[in-house]
């Protein structure tokens, strides 16, 4: 005990010393979840929009007129048919349709309710959410100030989302970034940090010394156990504060779920450092077999279900969509070890398995 | 005194693939000797002594280090060796002390231990002002002696060193074998592989490797004799050229 301890304060040296890599890890989700931030507000500038006026009243004119002159909205022109919506869209260069229905400024003086419909493009359901929101904002303004009297009158919006209903994207990146940054961590780490003693040769004086290989290895690991952690915790945190992103199930279970991610994603780099002798192809090894697949095949940036078939069984054979299945799960559904046992299971499968691979690679290495 | 060989090894052999490194070799080594191994690159030393610090399985022969088997008693051999190994094996990024501290603490030396006997080994070589440096900030020379006292930290039975004063200079390398000497008269066994002839004739006895074979195995004085040889060099000479002639 008194020699793993000896072991894993040289570790800690090694990564407290190697400052800029550090900065890097711990850097690295602050800058990218701010930068996701601030492209999102960087674009509610003068975000273009088209109307489907029904109604072609004073009141929907003055609407318009109010979404225009608010700084946020451009308007791109004006629609006829319904069908129209869908092509705007695809043009890609609007981001909101108004619509409003028949007769809007008689059936809010008459009902004192009237509606408008408010579509967002959701394939970026960040920004069309804030579009959302803030039209509806200054709906509600222009009924405060044109209606100084006390009739109740009423202006329901009614938002929908085109062709991502749920919204997946947002709250993906939280999930996706920690999946990301546990596997580089984990993974690349380790194996850069095991092939570097191979490389220097101070592996053979490990391996001379009374401590056991398992030693070494679980020594050589232990320390990004922790710095995965307190990275996990970091993003959580971030996601929380900068995009509201909720932990609305129970925090132990995610941890606990990100814990199963980082052994597997561990075990698998002290496999890649089995089979490699130098940090460069370990480093290859890491990024091009696991950072790209925990990227696009995961369901982080390109949703799965709309990936061709072979892609698709590409990524149910890879751990890390489970693993964001599984914590989005938690995080955003509130939901317990009951809903999400089948990730679980298949996780805690994966590592196994690649803890057995690599023990059983390091043995063989040894002799 | 004990006088039972510290090393037996017994027809040693080792394969990689169809290629020989380690041809039946035979030896003893006494305890508390200098015991040289010599040869040119690629002549199997590197090979025999990972063998011998439990690194490597031979493919086929009988071994004994500080009276542990080599095939099933490995742990048992580590807790007793030094081991210094060809390449230069101390952490760059770390500073002398952490280093020195390291390598005692996983020998499983205790926290009072280890700072008396970095205390000792810092006043030896002269580094106490030196001790928060980084290994990287220093001289190649000091580096070496570093490496060495840091292999016998621990009081082994025996040390193996690997070629242990390649590209150092005249001046450090007498030093290095003043502190091999200083080692030996404490009681620790030195197995030692080198390619400089001259450093054969520090050696008690030395054994003189060609092409995975042990062509000669003595005293350098006797080694000069038998061969009429004025030096260790010419010896060396001899004995490879004699086994040229032997594979044409
Ligand atoms: N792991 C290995 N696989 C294949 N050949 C090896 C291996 N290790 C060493 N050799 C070969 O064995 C021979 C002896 O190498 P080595 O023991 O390192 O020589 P020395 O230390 O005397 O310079 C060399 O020809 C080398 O190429
Ligand atoms: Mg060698």
């Amino acid at each position: 005990m008194k020699r793993f301890r000896g072991f894993v304060v040289k570790e800690f040296l090694h990564i407290f010393r190697d400052y800029r890599t550090l900065l890097i890890l711990f850097g690295m989700p602050v800058i990218q979840l701010i930068l996701f931030g601030f492209v999102i507000t960087n674009e509610i500038k003068d975000a273009r929009f088209a109307v489907l006026d029904l109604s072609k009243d004073e009141t929907t004119r003055q609407i318009t007129e109010k979404l225009t002159s608010s700084g946020y909205f451009r308007l791109d022109r004006n629609l006829n048919t319904y069908n129209e919506i869908e092509e705007a869209f695809r043009e890609g260069e609007i981001q909101l349709v108004v619509v409003y229905e028949p007769d809007f400024a008689r059936r809010l003086e008459r009902d004192h309710v009237a509606n408008v419909q408010l579509i967002g493009d959701a394939s970026d359901p960040n920004t069309a959410n804030i579009l959302v929101n803030y039209a509806s904002g200054i709906l509600t303004n222009y009924l405060l100030s044109m209606n100084a009297e006390v009739i109740p009158m009423k202006i329901v919006p009614e938002t929908r989302m085109m062709y991502n209903q749920e919204l997946k994207g947002v709250f993906m990146f939280v999930p996706g970034l920690m999946a990301m940054l546990l596997m580089l961590i984990s993974a690349l780490m380790t194996s850069l940090s095991i092939t570097r003693e191979k490389e220097l040769g101070t592996m053979e004086l490990l391996l001379a010394s009374p401590l056991r290989p398992m030693q070494i290895v679980v020594g050589k690991v232990f320390p990004y156990v922790f710095l995965a952690f307190i990275n996990a915790c970091i993003i959580i945190l971030l996601g929380w504060a900068v995009f509201g992103v909720p932990v609305r199930g129970s925090v132990g279970l995610l941890l606990f779920e990100s814990f199963l991610f980082i052994s597997m994603a561990l075990s698998l780099g002290i496999l890649i450092s089995c089979v490699t002798n130098s940090q460069q192809l370990a480093m290859m090894i890491s990024l091009v077999a696991l950072m790209l697949p925990t990227i696009l095949l995961s369901g982080f940036i390109f949703p799965v279900e709309n990936m061709p078939m072979v892609l698709q069984w590409l990524c149910h054979i890879m751990p890390p969509m489970y693993f964001i299945t599984a914590i989005k799960s938690i995080m955003l559904k509130g939901n317990g070890l009951f809903f999400i046992w089948k990730e679980t299971l298949i996780l805690i499968g994966f590592t196994l398995f690649f803890i057995l691979m690599s023990v059983k690679k390091f043995k063989i290495r040894l002799s | 005194m004990n006088q039972q060989p510290i090393i037996i090894v017994k027809d040693l052999v080792k394969k990689f693939g169809s290629f020989v490194a380690n041809d039946h070799l035979t030896f003893k080594v006494k305890r508390g000797e200098i015991f040289g191994f010599l040869g040119a690159n690629g002549a199997g030393k590197t090979t025999a002594i990972r063998i011998l610090c439990g690194l490597s399985f031979p493919t086929s022969g009988e071994l004994s280090v500080a009276g542990y088997n080599v095939y099933t008693q490995r742990e048992k051999i580590k807790q007793n060796i030094g081991y210094m190994s060809q390449k230069f094996s101390l952490y760059d990024d770390l500073t002398i002390f952490e280093n020195i501290r390291f390598y005692a603490a996983i020998y499983g030396l205790s926290k009072k231990e280890i700072d008396r006997r970095t205390d000792i080994l810092m006043k030896k070589l002269g580094l106490e002002e030196a001790k928060k440096k980084l290994i990287r900030d220093i001289p190649l020379g000091w580096k070496q002696k570093l490496a060495f006292s840091v292999a016998i930290i621990h009081d082994p039975k025996i040390v193996f060193l690997d070629e242990p004063t390649g590209g150092v200079d005249p001046i450090t390398r007498r030093q290095f074998w003043d502190m091999i000497y200083e080692a030996a008269r404490n009681g620790i066994t030195v197995f030692v592989t080198t390619h400089y002839m001259d450093e054969a004739e520090y050696c008690d006895r030395v054994s003189i490797m060609v092409d995975g074979r042990i062509a000669a195995l003595d005293t350098p004085v006797a080694l000069r004799e038998k061969y009429h040889a004025k030096n260790m060099n010419e010896v060396f000479l001899q004995l490879a050229r004699a086994q040229k002639t032997e594979v044409l």
